[in-house]
C-alpha cells in the first residue's frame, strides 16, 4: 500500500522526556490486553459484517415492500440467510449458491426472490462451494477495488491540490439533518478555512440495526450516515476544494450497530476520516462488547484498505468521568486503540487517537495540566496524527467566558502539535451554532495559530518541572491500570465498570443476538482478499 | 463607526459593591429596566446576522432591526462579513438603550413541582435518605421496538448535554429494551425491588401508547398494590397532564432530558420517605 497522504508533519523534537522503561511497558501491557480479545473478534461474524460483505459486492437499495420502504435488501438478505442456514459459514456461500442455483442475474434480483419468499438458501459443498466461494471473492474483489481507485483518486487530488498549509487541520462539524441544507453550510466552512467537514449523525442512529436509505432531509440533532449522503456531501466539497486550491476531507461516524457498513459505504464513497473507537459503543451506547469488537476489527480493516484516517473517543470519557483523576484511562483507551488498530492493518498515520481539554478550568494550574496531558499523548504516539477536542464539559452556556476557554484550548493544540483540531463553539451545550458562532470560532482558531504557531520552537518545560512530571505521573497511573486490566483480563474490565462508570458484561448489551461464532469453513471473501494483501499477520 | 458607549466615570468594584447592597435592602422596585452601568439605562447588547453583504445598507438594516427591537438609540459597534469576501451574510454587534419596562407583577413563572438538581446532588440526596441505591428499571413495552427515548433518559451519553441516568453512581438501572410485555416488566420490577420503572412509547397509532399505558398501570396496580414502584411513562405525543387519568404518576413529554427525570425522582422517592416513614413509597 501506499504510503498516506496525511503523513504528520509535526516537530518531533523532544519537548519531554517520558520514562522509557515505563513506555515500553505501557505497549507490552497493552497488547497482552488486547490479544485475548483479538482472538474473540477473529473467531466470530456478525450480521453487519456480513451485510457489509453484501454492500461491498454491490446490493444497495431498500425493500419497497415492506414497513415504510426503509429496509435495507442487504437486511433482507442476511435475515434469510440467518433464518435458513444459520450466519455461522458466513452469507458468502450461501449467497452466490442461490445466485447460481435460481439463476439471478444480479443480488438485488435474488434479494426480490427473497421478498416474494422464492429463494432458497443452503450450505453448498464440494464443487459448488468453490463455485460459490469464487463468485463471492470476485464480487468482493470489485468492491475492494472501488475502494482502491477511491484512496488512488483522494491521493492525486491531494497532489493536485494540495493539503492543508499547516497542522492542526482545522475538523468542524456541520448538521442540520436534512443533507441539501448541510451542503452549503459545509461549503461555507471550508470557504472559512475549515479543512475537515464532519457530518455529524441524527440522534440514534448508533442504535439502528440498519443502514437508513438515500437523501434524507429529516434527522434529530443531526444527518442520518447514509451512502447518498456521503455521495452527495462528497461531491460538494471536491468542488468547493477545486475552488479553494486544498483538499477539504470528510468526516462521518463509524460506531453503532452497523459500524461494517458505514466503514464499507465510507470506503466505497471516498470519505476520508471516521470516528471509530474500539469501546465507546460498549460504555456509552450499551452495545454489546462482543458485537463491538468483532464490528470493529472489520470496519477498520476497511478503514485501513481506504486511506481513512480514523478519530477514536476518548474525549467522551473525560466527559463523565475527573479530567485529572481520570487521565490515565484516556491513555490507556488509546493505548487500546492503537493495538487493535494496528492489529486491523491501520498504520500509524491513519490514527486521530483523540484527547481533549475538559479540566475544570477553576482549577488552579489547569491549563499546565492540559499541556501536560496533550504533550503525554503527542510524545506517546509520535507518529500519529492526534484530535484534540474541545471543552464541552464546562461550557455554561457563559458564551463569553467559553470563547476564552476556546482560546486557551486552541493555544494548547498549537503548543503541542497536535493532528486535528476540532474547532471548539461558544454555544456548545446551548445552541446549534449560529453561522456567527462558526466564524467567530474559526477566528479564534486562526488567531492563535497565526500569533502563536510557531511558539513551539521557544516552549521547553524545564527537565523534571510541573509538565514533564505530570506527564511521567499520568502514563505511571496508565501502566497501573494496564495491569489490573491484564490479570482481569479486558472482557472482565469492562463487565466491572473498569472504564467510566457503567458496567458492560460481556453477555449484555444491544446487538448480541447479531454475533456468530464462525464454523469451520466459514468464508468471508472481503476479509480474506483484505487479510492476504496485509500478508496474513497475526496479531502479536 | 465605532464609538464610545458611555461616557461615563468608571465606577469602581466598592461603589458597584454598595449600590447592590443598598438595592439588595431597599424594595425591590416592580418595574425595572436594564442595567447597563448605571441605573435606568436600560442598556443592552445584541448580536445577530442578516443574510445580505456588508456595507453601509447593511449597517442600516441592523439600525431598522435594533430598532423594531426596542433599541434607541441604537449604535451598531461591529459589522463584518461572515465566510470571507462577496459574503452573502454580516454579523453585527449593536448597542442600544431598550425601551421597554420590565413589569415584575406580571411575571409568570413555571412553578417546577421538583428541585433540578445536578448529578452529584441527586447521588448525595439518595445517599442521605435512601441509603441504597434507586434502583431504576427501562423498558419499551408492546410492540414498539422505537427504544430512542428510554436509551436517551438511560444512556451514559444522554441527551441535549446531560448524561443519562446510567451515569448517577447511586442508582442501578437495568435498560431491558424493546417490546417487553408488561407481566416481564412486572415481574422483574418485584425482583429487582425497583424504585421506579420507566417507559417510553412513540409509536401511537390508534392510540396505542395510551392504551399500553393504561394495562402497564393496572397490571402493576394489580400485582402489587400500593407496594408498586413509581411509574414514570414518556414520549413525543404525551400529554403530561393525563398521568392521574391514566393511573401513572408521572408523563413526561418531548424534550424531556434525562436530568429533569432523575431530579423528578429523586425528589418523589425521597420526599415520600422522609414525610411518612410507615406509608409505603409512592402516593
Amino acid at each position: 500500500m501506499t504510503t498516506g497522504s496525511a503523513t504528520t508533519a509535526t516537530d518531533r523534537r523532544e519537548v519531554i522526556h517520558l520514562d522509557r522503561r515505563l513506555v515500553r511497558r505501557a505497549r507490552t501491557l497493552a497488547i497482552r490486553a488486547a490479544a485475548p480479545v483479538i482472538s474473540l473478534a477473529r473467531e466470530r461474524t456478525t450480521v453487519s459484517v456480513e451485510r457489509a460483505v453484501l454492500r461491498l459486492a454491490g446490493l444497495r437499495g431498500a425493500d419497497p415492500t415492506t414497513g415504510d420502504g426503509d429496509i435495507p435488501w442487504v437486511n433482507r438478505v442476511v435475515d434469510a440467510v440467518r433464518d435458513q442456514v444459520g450466519l455461522e459459514h458466513g452469507v458468502a456461500l450461501p449467497v452466490w449458491h442461490a445466485m447460481h442455483e435460481g439463476g439471478h442475474a444480479s443480488l438485488l434480483d435474488l434479494a426480490e426472490a427473497v421478498t416474494a419468499g422464492t429463494a432458497r438458501f443452503e450450505l453448498p459443498t464440494d464443487a459448488a462451494a468453490t463455485r460459490a466461494h469464487n463468485a463471492a471473492t470476485r464480487a468482493a474483489k470489485a468492491g475492494l477495488g472501488q475502494i482502491d481507485r477511491n484512496r488512488a483518486t483522494r491521493d492525486r487530488l491531494i497532489r493536485i491540490l494540495g493539503d492543508p498549509p499547516r497542522r492542526p487541520w482545522v475538523y468542524l462539524i456541520v448538521a442540520t439533518g436534512d443533507i441539501y441544507e448541510d451542503i452549503p453550510q459545509a461549503q461555507a466552512a471550508a470557504r472559512a478555512g475549515a479543512d475537515v467537514i464532519a457530518v455529524i449523525r441524527s440522534t440514534g442512529q448508533s442504535l439502528l440495526d440498519f443502514v437508513p436509505e438515500g437523501a434524507t432531509r429529516q434527522g434529530y440533532a443531526g444527518t442520518y450516515a447514509t451512502q447518498e449522503n456521503f455521495r452527495l456531501m462528497r461531491a460538494a466539497l471536491d468542488e468547493v476544494s477545486r475552488e479553494l486550491g486544498r483538499y477539504v476531507r470528510l468526516t462521518n461516524y463509524a460506531s453503532g450497530l452497523c459500524m461494517p457498513e458505514i466503514a464499507t459505504l465510507a470506503g466505497l464513497e471516498r470519505l476520508d476520516m471516521m470516528l471509530n473507537d474500539s469501546m465507546y459503543g460498549i460504555l456509552f451506547r450499551d452495545i454489546n462488547p462482543q458485537r463491538t469488537f468483532v464490528d470493529q476489527r472489520f470496519s477498520r480493516m476497511i478503514h485501513a484498505r481506504a486511506g481513512i484516517i480514523i478519530n477514536t473517543g476518548e474525549d467522551n470519557y473525560l466527559t463523565t468521568a475527573d479530567a485529572v483523576d481520570d487521565a490515565h484511562t484516556v491513555t490507556v483507551s488509546q493505548l487500546l486503540n492503537e493495538t487493535f488498530a494496528h492489529e486491523a492493518g491501520l498504520a500509524d498515520w491513519q490514527l486521530g487517537l483523540g484527547h481533549a481539554f475538559e479540566i475544570n478550568p477553576d482549577l488552579p494550574e489547569s491549563f499546565r495540566l492540559e499541556l501536560a496531558h496533550a504533550l503525554l499523548a503527542r510524545h506517546l504516539f509520535p507518529e500519529a496524527p492526534l484530535k484534540w477536542m474541545p471543552p464541552t464539559k464546562h461550557m455554561t452556556g457563559d458564551i463569553f467566558r467559553g470563547y476564552l476557554l476556546d482560546g486557551f484550548f486552541n493555544l494548547v493544540g498549537a503548543l503541542t502539535g497536535q493532528g486535528i483540531l476540532l474547532v471548539g463553539m461558544m454555544t456548545e451545550a446551548v445552541v446549534t451554532p449560529f453561522l456567527s458562532d462558526r466564524d467567530l470560532a474559526l477566528q479564534n482558531v486562526r488567531y492563535v495559530l497565526d500569533a502563536a504557531g510557531g511558539l513551539t520552537e521557544d516552549f521547553h518545560p524545564p527537565r523534571g518541572g510541573f509538565i514533564e512530571s505530570r506527564a511521567n505521573q499520568v502514563l505511571a497511573e496508565a501502566v497501573g491500570l494496564l495491569e489490573r486490566i491484564t490479570d482481569d483480563g479486558l472482557l472482565n474490565a469492562i463487565a466491572d465498570g473498569t472504564f467510566g462508570i457503567t458496567k458492560r458484561p460481556a453477555d449484555r448489551g444491544k446487538g448480541l443476538d447479531g454475533v456468530f461464532v464462525k464454523a469451520p469453513g466459514y468464508d468471508n471473501p472481503a476479509v480474506t482478499l483484505m487479510e492476504a494483501d496485509l500478508g496474513g499477520r497475526e496479531p502479536s | 463607526m465605532t464609538e464610545p458607549i458611555a461616557d461615563t466615570e468608571p465606577e469602581s468594584l466598592a461603589v458597584l459593591a454598595e449600590t447592590a447592597k443598598g438595592l439588595d435592602q431597599a424594595e425591590q422596585p416592580t418595574v425595572i429596566r436594564p442595567y447597563g452601568d448605571t441605573t435606568g439605562d436600560g442598556m443592552v447588547q445584541v448580536s445577530f446576522t442578516l443574510p445580505m453583504t456588508h456595507g453601509p445598507k447593511a449597517e442600516g438594516a441592523a439600525l431598522q432591526l435594533a430598532a423594531k427591537m426596542g433599541l434607541d438609540p441604537a449604535m451598531v459597534v461591529h459589522a463584518k462579513g461572515l465566510g470571507g469576501r462577496q459574503s452573502a451574510y454580516t454579523f453585527f454587534v449593536v448597542y442600544g438603550r431598550v425601551a421597554h419596562l420590565v413589569d415584575l407583577d406580571k411575571v409568570v413563572v413555571r412553578e417546577r413541582e421538583y428541585p433540578l438538581l445536578a448529578a452529584k446532588e441527586a447521588n448525595l440526596v439518595i445517599k442521605r435518605t435512601l441509603r441504597r441505591k434507586l434502583v431504576v428499571l427501562g423498558a419499551c413495552i408492546g410492540t414498539d421496538a422505537h427504544t430512542v427515548g428510554i436509551d436517551a433518559i438511560l444512556n451514559v451519553k444522554g441527551f441535549a448535554g446531560e448524561k443519562g441516568l446510567e451515569y448517577y453512581r447511586e442508582m442501578k438501572v437495568s435498560n431491558l429494551g424493546a417490546q417487553v410485555t408488561v407481566p416481564e416488566l412486572v415481574s422483574r420490577a418485584r425482583k429487582d425491588r425497583a424504585d421506579a420503572v420507566l417507559v417510553s412509547q412513540v409509536v401511537t397509532q390508534r392510540d396505542a401508547h395510551l392504551r399500553n399505558t393504561r394495562e402497564l398501570a393496572a397490571a402493576f396496580r394489580e400485582a402489587m398494590g400500593d407496594n408498586r414502584p413509581l411509574i414514570v411513562v414518556g414520549g413525543p405525543r404525551f400529554d403530561p397532564r393525563m398521568a392521574e387519568e391514566l393511573g401513572v404518576d408521572r408523563i413526561f413529554g418531548r424534550g424531556t432530558t434525562p436530568g429533569e427525570v432523575a431530579s423528578y425522582l429523586v425528589h418523589t422517592l425521597t420526599r415520600t420517605l422522609t414525610l411518612t416513614k410507615e406509608t409505603v413509597r409512592a402516593r
